[in-house]
């Protein structure tokens, strides 16, 4: 034990040091147990997806006849048939390791999950914010802007897009995008409105800060905390419009998949193999907590008067 | 005499997630019928919560033990349908808020005869008369229209006034009014104590009066009782408390309190011109009356002008809704006036870029009202503190912002370990004390005080007036000193410039002021302060301003002291009142004499 006027200078010196809101809340993020374990469920969640091709000896779109549909070796009720050593989650209606399917579904629902957040967060998070701020004739001419693109159907703008780029991979992310961000902008607008007003932001004008800093040192770190939780609430939604599209045809394509199209193909023959609804769902809703616990701590790390 | 109310060894507690909180320890007071009991404390003494657990009216987390009698009648414990045989019409109660203890949906007649006939069957006609007869004697005007008009419609004084009718038609015999002038201006504040008073000697009803204010417990108590942390620490007749004080808590609240008879002595003495606020004007627009009607323009600031020399405190004194924040704002540039000039050491403000004006700041900076809310709630204290230099001087490096941060934390009475607090970990004294060294750091020239000690217990008021005065001898810096509070004013300021509806109607030296006010609006400002001393407070005859400040909206109001040039019709462009200089130094609005 140190002797206490050691520790004390330590402690001292510490609080010397300055904290930032950002260093603060890393430490209470790392404080909340459902925060780490969602980070730690979803890491691993992520690195059997990059490394999908090493952990098992199955190709993702090797079919082989023989094991169509059959229940994995371990399954403790009655199926048709079994698949064999290595089909650690059973085979799918042609015949390939449903394991590894689950795996590359999770590299693109992950990867679109994101990438489409991300790519709303960023365009969203600096239009509301600018339109907030600003605030007057720029925030109308911005937010009808907004209202005009909502009131565009969502379906027919994808199949327009398909259309005119032909279908690929990234147009996915566009397109997902291009839609999720207009709520995003919504909110931060309406949170930087409310922001604006408050006292200590008049407080920093007189202090001589420069708009820009406003921007970045008062309004976001106030507006980030609803933003934080509808950023965790996007993903699984992101995820959820992938099925959705590709369910359509309008999405991942054969012999690529994703935990919505293997959900979709799943819940067709849930009564004769429920093994392949099973495994995506449970993977997908494991992410989806993950996220939404991840989210909560991001939230509660933010407010420092929180408890 | 036997007590009217008695309680005897009440305790509350509380059950919060931190655990107990014991807010009330073993009180026991006795109130006889007919007798004010004045019941002082500074905030979180439990004053409140005394009376609310004597009423039953505690939150649900809260449990109270030990014994509230009423005519020998037991009051704790009982179900609420019992306790509703007193509550409500043997025993009333007047919120510190009456916007928020009034019904929005219900007329003022309506919420009246609701308390009414509530413990009274009548026939309605009769009802309907005795709220006519209650809201005059409240000296409500017009009172046969009130009843039809909705508590926004009525100003805070009115609204108070409505509260105190509804507390008194059933004809209590004690009235609980629980800090019913706080949140009023002073002339209004007076006017209510009034009433307040009047209802002890033409009713004989008894009244406790909680306050944090030792004036207006001064001059309308018989007994008081001090309160501090949930206990009661002194109690006595009025004159004993204010005049022998036996403990120190009671000593040190009467000590804090700024009175206006007291000389300050103020060290600074003023040297060259800084600042030259010439016909500054700030209107903003209101919405009209119907769906298609223009915005009409409310001249929140109508014309104002002064020059503060270095050094100089300038006080700036005025009730709500006169303009005095406006004018703070107006002044560093953060509504841009629409019309006037402010020269900042020969420099005009109103013509420069925002980014020079930014880079002016150096020179001028702020104390906000609420502590609170001008520190961002995400943001340890330290920084906020720094904010400041690292916006202003942007060539610092990070050891030396440090150091300066240390430093002014130090002189503002701050312990620099607490750089890493929050402000919601802090109090409202030490968050205040975060707002002065913020404001500070850069050394400005001037900084404007808004209303910077208002939302304080005296006690801390106290302090921080001389924190704010040894930071000014240290530093001689000028201040704009605003304030609704003229004792407080009076303590710091070299000059003194009273505002009515957004105009001057007096500025003099603060001596010739205090000693010697010309205008009748000073006048009454002065003599509705109430002083902490029960004798002067007994014998005092003041003059009392009839109703409410008028609307600004209507271009006549600023005239109320000179109706004799005033042009009956609230479009009309009105004379504008001259400043007259009556003695060197002293200027006067014309009005009408007295």
């Amino acid at each position: 034990m140190m002797p206490a006027a050691a520790r004390k200078a330590e402690t001292l010196e510490r609080a010397f040091a300055g904290r930032s809101l950002w260093a603060d809340a890393r430490a209470r993020l790392f404080r909340n147990k459902a925060a780490v374990t969602g980070m730690v469920v979803l890491g691993i969640v992520a690195m059997l997806a990059l490394f999908a091709p090493f952990v098992s000896r199955f190709a993702y779109d090797g079919i082989d006849y023989s094991i169509v549909t059959c229940a994995p070796d371990w399954w403790p009720f009655e199926a048709a048939c079994k698949a064999g050593p290595g089909h650690w989650f059973g085979t799918d209606s042609v015949g390939r390791d449903l394991f590894v399917r689950v795996l590359y579904g999770a590299r693109v629902s992950l990867a679109v999950g994101f990438v489409a957040t991300l790519v709303s967060l960023v365009i969203g998070v600096l239009y509301g914010a600018t339109a907030g701020y600003w605030g007057g004739r720029v925030d109308a001419l911005m937010m009808r802007v907004v209202d005009i693109l909502y009131s565009l159907p969502f379906i027919f703008f994808v199949i327009i897009l398909m259309v005119m780029f032909d279908r690929n991979f990234y147009l996915l992310f566009v397109a997902i995008g291009a839609v999720v961000w207009l709520t995003m902008a919504r909110i931060v607008r309406g949170q930087t409105l409310s922001a604006k007003q408050k006292e200590y932001i008049e407080a920093a004008r007189a202090a001589g800060v420069s708009p820009f800093g406003i921007i970045t040192r008062h309004i976001i770190p106030n507006v980030v905390g609803p933003v934080v939780v509808y950023v965790t609430l996007t993903v699984p939604d992101v995820i959820l419009i992938e099925s959705f599209l590709s369910f359509l045809g309008l999405g991942i394509q054969e012999p690529l998949t994703s935990w919505g199209v293997l959900i979709s193909d799943g819940a067709n023959i849930m009564e004769s193999a429920p093994w392949m609804l099973i495994f995506p769902a449970l993977f997908m809703a494991v992410t989806l907590f993950c996220f939404n616990f991840i989210g909560d701590g991001l939230r509660d790390a933010l407010d420092p008067k929180d408890h | 005499m036997a007590a009217l109310l008695e309680i005897r060894d009440l305790d509350v507690h509380f059950a919060t997630p931190d655990g107990d909180i014991h807010a009330v320890k073993k009180v026991s007071l006795d109130i006889a019928e007919g007798t004010c009991l004045g019941v002082v404390g500074e905030s979180g003494s439990g004053k409140s919560q005394l009376f609310l657990a004597a009423m039953g009216l505690l939150a649900a987390n809260g449990r109270a033990s030990g014994s509230v009698r009423y005519r020998g009648q037991e009051l704790l414990g009982l179900e609420p349908a019992e306790l509703n045989q007193y509550r409500g019409s043997k025993i009333t109660m007047i919120f510190q808020d009456p916007l928020t203890s009034l019904t929005p949906h219900m007329t003022i007649g309506a919420q009246i005869r609701e308390a009414l006939t509530l413990h009274q069957k009548m026939p309605r006609q009769e009802a309907e008369r005795r709220i006519r007869e209650i809201l005059e004697y409240v000296r409500i005007p017009e009172a046969a229209r009130r009843m039809k008009q909705y508590p926004h419609e009525l100003s805070g004084g009115m609204r108070q006034r409505v509260m105190i009718a509804m507390a008194t038609i059933t004809g209590p015999d004690l009235v609980i009014a629980d800090e019913p002038t706080t949140a009023l201006d002073v002339t209004v504040q007076a006017q209510i104590l009034e009433i307040l008073r009047a209802l002890k000697t033409d009713k004989k009803t008894a009244t406790a009066l909680i306050s944090h204010d030792m004036g207006v417990i001064a001059g309308s108590a018989d007994q008081v009782q001090v309160m501090r942390h949930g206990e009661v620490v002194e109690r006595g007749a009025v004159d004993e408390i204010f005049y022998a004080p036996r403990h120190d808590y009671t000593k040190m609240l009467l000590g804090s309190m700024p009175r206006l008879d007291q000389e300050p002595d103020i060290a600074t003495s003023p040297g060259a011109t800084l600042l030259d606020v010439e016909d500054v004007q700030v209107s903003f627009p209101v919405k009209g009356d119907g769906f298609f009607a223009a915005p009409r323009m409310l001249r929140a600031v109508d014309g104002i002008s002064f020059t503060l020399r270095a050094g100089e405190t300038l006080g700036v004194v005025g009730e709500s809704g006169c303009g005095k924040s406006t004018l703070a704002r107006a002044v560093l540039q953060l509504i841009p006036p629409d019309n006037g000039h402010v020269v900042w050491l020969g420099r005009d403000l109103t013509v420069e870029k925002q980014d020079a004006i930014r880079r002016a700041r150096k020179g001028f900076q702020i104390v906000f009202q609420d502590p609170l809310a001008s520190l961002d709630p995400r943001m340890p204290v330290g920084v906020s503190i720094a904010e400041p230099l690292r916006a202003l001087e942007p060539s610092l490096s990070r050891a030396d912002i440090r150091a300066r941060v240390a430093a002014i934390m130090q002189k503002a009475g701050l312990d620099p370990a607490w750089i890493n607090r929050y402000p919601h970990e802090l109090s409202g004294g030490q968050n205040q004390r975060v707002g002065i060294a913020r404001a500070m750091i850069v050394q400005p020239k001037m900084v404007v005080c808004d209303e910077a000690v208002s939302a304080l217990d005296v006690s801390i008021q106290a302090q921080i007036v001389a924190l704010i005065k040894s930071l000014q001898a240290e530093t001689g810096m000028a201040m704009i000193f605003i304030s609704h509070d003229l004792s407080v004013v009076r303590q710091l300021s070299h000059r003194v410039m009273v505002l009515y509806l957004g105009r001057v109607v007096e500025m003099a030296v603060a001596d010739d002021l205090y000693r010697d006010p010309r205008h009748p609006y000073t006048r009454a400002l002065l003599s509705a302060v109430p002083a902490p001393d029960p004798k002067r407070e007994r014998a005092r005859k003041r003059t009392l301003l009839k109703g409410d400040l008028p609307s600004p909206l209507d271009s006549r109001a600023p005239l109320a002291f000179l109706k004799s040039r005033r042009i009956d019709d609230p479009q009309a462009e009105q004379y504008r009142p001259k400043l007259v200089e009556v003695s060197a130094g002293h200027f006067v609005a014309e009005h009408d004499p007295a």
